[in-house]
């Protein structure tokens, strides 16, 4: 009995004891699962890191490790949307590989070069070209056999026809030519001008670098040229008027050729009388005056809004090297440099291939598809290894707005400066531009636009370095480039 | 974990045709096994598995330092044998001396002393940017790598006996000296798992979440004084938010980290053929990124696994604990033994800012690399305590369970 009482108040004991050394032990607990949560995110992150974040970052310059992949992987081709070589890596009876250009200096700029420092798409899809897709076990039996893994191969989405068509079609001036299928943002052609063969590159590297014509032949003036916009900026300008107006349709304007907006003289081209107009009239002939008017009546605020919206002062959503466009005015601004952004000119400059992608938008109603350049990577036998889709950027602006500018962008080609579109199988719709770059009053040719006007299959931005009015300089290179990829 | 160190290692070999390799595996294969049968000598009742993943990782270490270089993997097989020798008396020690934990305030003196050293002119000597390392003739080591485990038992052995407020403001006190010596010293890896091990025990031992919560939020503010104040901790961060705007300067380091890992991708570029030579430090405090390179980010996540493992057994034996002493011991220590595998890892892999602490077990580097057993031995050795006082105990109710029954049947017998 005693022993009994004796062990029951030990029992008491351990009751009391108990709960304290179970609340360490709990607190014991809450650390243990603080410090496996934390390596739950860690090993997250490190997960994400390998399946997100490294393809971009390990085609980076800086990693040495590509020179090894090449040592165990022949380069892979980059192709056309057909099939056509633009780039292969040819090996000789000796094992020298030489990297070959078949278009010479067609694709200069867009496919880049693989020498001197790789560009375009060279760069872009450096690790996988050096990367192959086949069976993991084939490729190491090949590796245990001494040969050499087959890269894969960039399938690009350039047309070559388009592309060669934009080549000739620009000649021997300097300028840029950019195509984009609007429903997916394809970049259908990129020529830059003048070029040079990337062949040669290594060769020739020093006069390149030297550059004792001012040609700036490395540079590619589709993505990274900035130019002031001139009168293709008034498809931005008439779009805040028309956001901002419901009752645009009543917009009067009296032209007399010149006008006075504070102490800025605006001229139109050639100091033209264009007469009483609305704003269909204004766009089609392109009246410097009328816009001025609009530009000034605007609220500055939400103009930069919308033109940011259009990815004004900011990095294009391309996976390539862009320049960014710029657009200064703001709430603030002085007044007096109103009338001249407004017609595209003062501080506003833009990339052909921004353009272009302004131009796809409003031709996409409202929609903003990424540019990209490679439609897919395939192995040497052509089995599909990674399919990269159309991405859309974002509704920029509605549908009804979008079909608004559409509109005064089909004046253009049915009344306004763009006539010589007129009278094709299809419909065209554009905006033309000139836009002056020194007090000469010398000026760049521009022209953006679409066609088939009801159901858009291309976008075509063209600039014509000192080619004087779009009309005359850009204008027929678009016409060249629709008949050949919808003709 | 003999096979992938055999295959490892024969893969090595057929990348080098180095014959050096083949005596070296000899070798440690030897003392695998060696190690094995001794341990389970002098520690009977070890946890197998805690001392298997030691094992496996210091295996992974051998490998990786020997591809990268010879010499690193002698030195560090060297160090590894010194440290496991010496480690044999740590049973006995933990057995004979009861009054470890009666000792506390010495030992937070020995620690600062310790730490101190490296001020003393002559003797202190600087490496990556901080100041923490002695040098004494040709040895030079690391004292913050032992400053470590002495830092736990005193906190341990004081907040083990007291829970008054006045009491853990002194000890408090005294562990912030401690951390702001490592952050005079610039070893901010060192600073955060003194700080962050120092929480841990003072919540586990007071049960006040309050503590916990003051510490971190306390802790935080600390960190933005110290970015404000310390160019090198700016250069740091900023290095780990774009490694790649400065990637010929701060960003080197990282960058190539990331590019190390990134390439090897999940199945790595084989052993001996990425170029894991080109990331700096990459035998110590980046030495993942180059395993990581080599043998992909499967086998990476692993290794993070077998810490984890080692981590949440360390916990169990620090719950089994019935002293307090040892309870908060094995817990502190278990503490600075995650954190600073998270501290390395997030480092390397850009998750947080690279703070400059090595990986245990498995970096290059003999204070960290014998710290490091110690700290699994004296684990080791309290598990090995608390199952022989279990056993002891567990004997004692038998025995008086079966005098019951004798004298139950003697009864019974009686009767009958």
């Amino acid at each position: 009995m005693k022993r009994l009482i004796n062990r029951k108040s030990e029992k008491d004991a351990d009751i009391q004891k108990k709960p304290k050394k179970k609340s360490t032990n709990r607190e014991i607990l809450v650390m243990t699962y603080l410090f496996v949560g934390i390596f739950v995110f860690l090993i997250g992150k490190f997960v994400y890191f390998i399946v997100a974040e490294s393809p971009n970052i390990i085609n980076s310059t800086y990693n040495k490790r590509q020179d090894l992949l090449a040592e165990r992987v022949v380069r892979g081709k980059i192709l056309g949307s057909k099939g056509e070589i633009l780039a292969e890596t040819v090996t000789d009876a000796n094992g020298t590989e030489t990297r070959n250009y078949p278009y010479n200096n067609i694709f200069c700029h867009a496919v880049g070069r693989f020498t001197n420092g790789k560009t375009g798409i060279e760069q872009l899809e450096n690790i996988n070209l050096l990367t192959s897709g086949e069976n993991p076990l084939v490729a190491i039996v090949k590796e245990l056999r001494g040969e050499k893994n087959k890269g894969d191969n960039a399938v690009t989405t350039f047309d070559v026809a388009l592309q060669k068509t934009a080549y000739e079609a620009l000649g021997n001036r300097r300028g840029a030519v950019v195509a984009l299928e609007p429903s997916t943002g394809k970049v259908l052609a990129m020529v830059s001008k003048p070029d040079y063969n990337p062949n040669t590159a290594s060769a020739n590297w020093d006069s390149l670098i030297e550059d004792s014509d001012k040609n700036s032949a490395l540079v590619n003036r589709a993505t990274q040229g900035l130019y002031p916009p001139g009168s293709t900026f008034k498809i931005l300008t008439a779009l805040e008027y028309m956001i901002e107006n419901k009752n645009y349709q009543d917009y009067q304007y009296a032209c007399n050729g010149k006008d006075t907006f504070g102490n800025v003289v605006i001229n139109c081209y050639g100091n033209k009388n264009h007469g009483t107009e609305d704003l269909r009239k204004s766009f089609a002939k392109s009246c410097n005056g009328s816009f001025a008017n609009i530009g000034m009546n605007l609220n500055l605020k939400s103009y930069r809004n919308l033109c940011e919206t259009f990815l004004f002062n900011q990095k294009l959503p391309t996976d390539f090297i862009t320049n960014n466009s710029s657009f200064t005015l703001k709430k603030s601004s002085d007044k007096s440099e109103v009338p001249q952004t407004a017609i595209g000119q003062g501080n506003t400059q833009i990339t052909p291939l921004h353009n272009a992608l302004i131009t796809a938008t409003i031709a996409n109603n409202g929609v903003m598809m990424k540019p990209y350049l490679v439609d897919r990577l395939e192995t040497y036998n052509k089995d599909i290894v990674k399919q990269y889709e159309p991405e859309e950027y974002g509704k920029i602006i509605s549908e009804t707005q979008a079909k608004e500018v559409q509109e005064l962008m089909h004046a253009v080609v049915t009344e306004g400066t763009a006539t010589s579109l007129s009278g094709l199988s299809y419909a065209c719709a554009g905006k033309t531009g000139s836009a002056e770059y020194d007090s000469n009053k010398s000026s760049h040719g521009w022209f953006v636009g679409y066609a088939p006007y009801d159901n858009p299959k291309i976008v075509v931005s063209v600039i014509v370095e000192d080619g004087g009015t779009g009309s005359e300089s850009a204008v027929p290179i678009a016409k060249r480039l629709f008949q050949s990829y919808l003709g | 974990m003999y096979f992938i160190h055999f295959i490892c290692h024969f893969l090595l070999f057929l990348n080098t045709k180095d014959t050096k390799l083949v005596g070296l595996y000899l070798i440690e294969l030897i003392f695998f096994v060696a190690a094995w049968k001794i341990y389970n000598l002098v520690y009977r009742n070890m946890s197998k598995h805690v001392f298997n993943n030691m094992m496996m990782l210091m295996a992974v270490s051998f490998v990786m330092l020997a591809r990268l270089d010879y010499d690193f993997a002698k030195r560090q097989f060297l160090m590894v044998c010194a440290g496991m020798g010496l480690c044999l008396i740590v049973p006995f020690i933990i057995d004979k001396f009861k009054y470890l934990d009666k000792l506390g305030w010495v030992y937070a003196g020995i620690g600062i002393v310790c730490l101190l050293s490296v001020f003393v002119p002559g003797v202190g000597a600087e490496k990556y940017g901080a100041v923490n390392w002695i040098s004494i003739g040709p040895i030079s080591l690391q004292p913050s790598e032992f400053v470590k485990i002495i830092f736990v038992f005193f906190i341990a052995a004081l907040l083990a006996y007291t829970d008054e407020f006045k009491d853990i403001v002194k000890i408090t006190i005294v562990a912030a000296i401690y951390v702001l010596i490592l952050v005079a010293e610039k070893d901010l890896g060192g600073a955060l798992i003194f700080f962050i091990t120092y929480l841990a025990v003072l919540y586990v031992s007071t049960a006040q979440p309050f503590y916990l919560i003051s510490g971190l939020l306390s802790g935080s503010v600390a960190s933005v004084v110290a970015y404000k104040l310390f160019a090198h901790v700016r250069v740091r961060v900023h290095a780990w938010r774009d490694p790649f705007s400065d990637i010929n300067g701060g960003g080197y380091q990282l960058a190539s980290s990331l590019f190390a890992i990134g390439t090897g991708g999940w199945f790595g570029m084989g052993l001996g053929k990425g170029l894991p030579t080109s990331i700096p430090v990459k035998e110590s405090d980046f030495i993942f990124a180059a395993i990581s390179e080599e043998m992909g980010g499967i086998f990476a996540i692993c290794m993070i696994l077998i810490y984890i493992s080692c981590f949440i057994m360390f916990i169990n034996i620090a719950m089994k604990m019935k002293k307090k002493f040892y309870k908060l011991t094995a817990m502190g220590l278990s503490v600075i033994f995650i954190f600073q595998v998270f501290l390395n890892i997030g480092g390397v892999t850009k998750f947080i800012p690279s703070t400059g602490v090595t990986l245990p077990l498995v970096s290059y580097g003999g204070s960290s690399i014998l710290s490091t057993i110690l700290l699994f031995s004296i684990i080791q050795g309290m598990y090995v305590l608390n199952q022989d006082e279990g056993r002891k105990v567990e004997k004692g109710k038998n025995e008086e369970i079966d005098k019951q029954k004798k004298r139950k049947g003697r009864r019974h017998s009686k009767e009958a």
